[in-house]
C-alpha cells in the first residue's frame, strides 16, 4: 500500500468517528482533521479545534487514539493547530444538511463576513422550514450554538452559528 | 523578539483570560435565568480555552521545562499576571456583565492586532478568539442596555457595578517596559490608542443607554508586577487546592 492510499484509509477511519456532541456527522466531516502525517514509528494527526475551549476536545482525542490503535497503529501523536481557524465555512452542503435533518439549523452565510459572523440573516426552524424564528439566547446548549425559538411551529432548537 | 519576553506577554493575557474563565464558572447554577447561566457559563469556557492556548505556548516559549498546569497551579499570588479588573467578584449579576463587558472590549482590539502578527501560532490563536469575543461582545452590550434602559433598580445596579469597577480600568491602557518592547514590534496597540478606544467605546454605548462614565480620574495599578487586590488570593485558594493538597495528582 502506498503512502497515499495509507493516509485515505486513515481518514476513513477517522470518519467513523462522530462529533460528541452531534453524532450524526464525523470529525472529518466537521472539518476538524487537518492532517495525517508518518513520522518515522509514529503517525502524528494534526486537528483543529471548532472553539478554543470545546471540552469534547479531549473526548475526541481519545476517541482518535482508540480508533487507530484498534488498527493496528500503536504510536499515535494528535497535534492541535489553530492556523487557519476552524470556520464552518469549512462544512460542506451536505453536512449542512445532515445537521438541518438531526433538528440543528446549519450556519447561515459566511464568518468571513462581519453580518455572517453575529448572523443578521434568518435562520429557518429545522423541523417545519419557517423563516419566522426569533433568538432565545446567543449561547446554547454547547459554545457553538445558539438557541432559537420558531414562532410558527414554537418548538425551540438549536442554531449552528457562523464562527 | 526575545522569546521570555513573549512569553511574559502571552502569560499576562493568558492570566486575565484564566482568571476571567474561573470567575465565570463561579457563575454556574447563580444565572437571572436558565438560559443566562447557560451563557454565562459558555463565556467562560471560551476564555478558558484562549487561557490554554495562551498559557501552553508561554510555558513552551519560556523554556524552563514548565507546563501550562505547572502556571495555572503552582504559581503564588504574586506570579500571576492577569489585570485586577479581570479578578473582580460577582458581587451582583451586573458587576459580572460590567467586568466582562469591559475586558472583552479590551481583548477584542488585542486580538485583532495578535491575528495580525508574523507568528504561526499566536496570530492562530487570535484569529480564533476574535470570532469568539465577536460573541461576547454582542452578548455583553445586550446586557448593558437592557440593565440600563431597565427598570430604577436595575439601572441603579448597573451603575453602582460601573462606578465601583471604575478604578481597574486604567490598568488596561497603562505600558510598562515590556509593553513598549511588543508594541515595537508590532504585537500591541500604543497605550494611548488602546485608552482612546476604550473611552469612545465605552461612553458612547453607555451614554446611549441612559448610564454615565464615571468622572473619577484615580486609577489602581500593580498586576504588571504581581499586586493585585485581595480577591485573587481567594480564587487561586479554590483553584489549587487539589494541587497543593495532592500535588502532581492526576486523573
Amino acid at each position: 500500500m502506498s503512502q497515499a492510499q495509507e493516509k485515505e484509509l486513515i481518514c476513513q477511519y477517522l470518519s467513523e468517528i462522530s462529533d460528541p456532541e452531534i453524532p450524526v456527522i464525523n470529525i472529518v466531516e466537521m472539518g476538524m482533521v487537518r492532517g495525517v502525517l508518518f513520522r518515522e514509528s509514529k503517525l502524528e494527526i494534526l486537528l483543529s479545534p471548532t472553539y478554543s475551549g470545546c471540552p469534547a476536545m479531549d473526548m475526541i482525542d481519545h476517541l482518535v487514539k482508540e480508533k487507530l490503535q484498534s488498527k493496528g497503529y500503536d504510536s499515535v501523536e494528535i497535534t492541535l493547530v489553530y492556523k487557519p481557524a476552524w470556520t464552518t465555512d469549512w462544512m460542506s452542503d451536505e453536512t449542512k444538511e445532515k445537521l438541518r435533518a438531526y433538528g440543528i439549523a446549519p450556519p447561515v452565510g459566511k464568518a468571513t463576513s462581519k453580518k455572517g459572523l453575529l448572523n443578521e440573516d434568518p435562520v429557518f426552524c429545522p423541523q417545519c422550514g419557517s423563516k419566522n424564528t426569533e433568538i432565545e439566547s446567543m449561547f446554547g446548549s454547547t459554545a457553538c450554538k445558539a438557541l432559537y425559538l420558531c414562532k410558527d411551529c414554537l418548538e425551540p432548537f438549536d442554531y449552528f452559528k457562523c464562527i | 523578539m526575545e522569546l521570555l519576553d513573549l512569553s511574559r506577554f502571552c502569560m499576562r493575557l493568558g492570566d486575565s483570560c484564566l482568571i476571567m474563565a474561573h470567575r465565570q464558572s463561579e457563575m454556574c447554577s447563580k444565572g437571572p435565568f436558565l438560559e443566562e447561566d447557560i451563557a454565562q457559563t459558555n463565556l467562560g469556557l471560551d476564555l478558558l480555552g484562549q487561557a490554554e492556548a495562551l498559557l501552553i505556548y508561554a510555558a513552551e516559549l519560556e523554556g524552563k521545562g514548565r507546563t501550562a498546569d505547572d502556571l495555572v497551579y503552582k504559581r503564588p499570588e504574586r506570579g500571576f499576571y492577569n489585570f485586577m479588573l479581570a479578578e473582580q467578584p460577582n458581587t451582583d449579576f451586573a458587576f459580572a456583565v460590567v467586568r466582562q463587558y469591559i475586558m472583552t472590549l479590551y481583548l477584542s482590539r488585542v486580538y485583532e492586532t495578535l491575528a495580525k502578527v508574523d507568528d504561526e501560532t499566536l496570530s492562530g490563536i487570535a484569529a480564533k478568539a476574535v470570532k469568539e469575543i465577536a460573541y461576547h461582545q454582542r452578548h455583553l452590550g445586550m446586557w448593558i442596555k437592557r440593565l440600563g434602559e431597565g427598570t430604577e433598580e436595575s439601572h441603579e445596579r448597573i451603575q453602582t457595578a460601573i462606578n465601583e469597577l471604575w478604578m481597574f480600568v486604567g490598568e488596561l491602557y497603562e505600558e510598562d517596559e515590556l509593553d513598549l518592547k511588543m508594541q515595537e514590534a508590532g504585537y500591541a496597540i500604543s497605550g494611548e490608542a488602546m485608552k482612546a478606544y476604550l473611552m469612545a467605546n465605552i461612553s458612547s454605548h453607555l451614554t446611549e443607554v441612559t448610564l454615565s462614565v464615571p468622572k473619577s480620574v484615580y486609577m489602581t495599578t500593580g498586576s504588571k508586577k504581581g499586586i493585585h487586590t485581595e480577591y485573587l488570593g481567594y480564587i487561586l485558594a479554590e483553584m489549587q487546592y487539589l494541587q497543593r493538597a495532592y500535588p502532581d495528582a492526576k486523573w
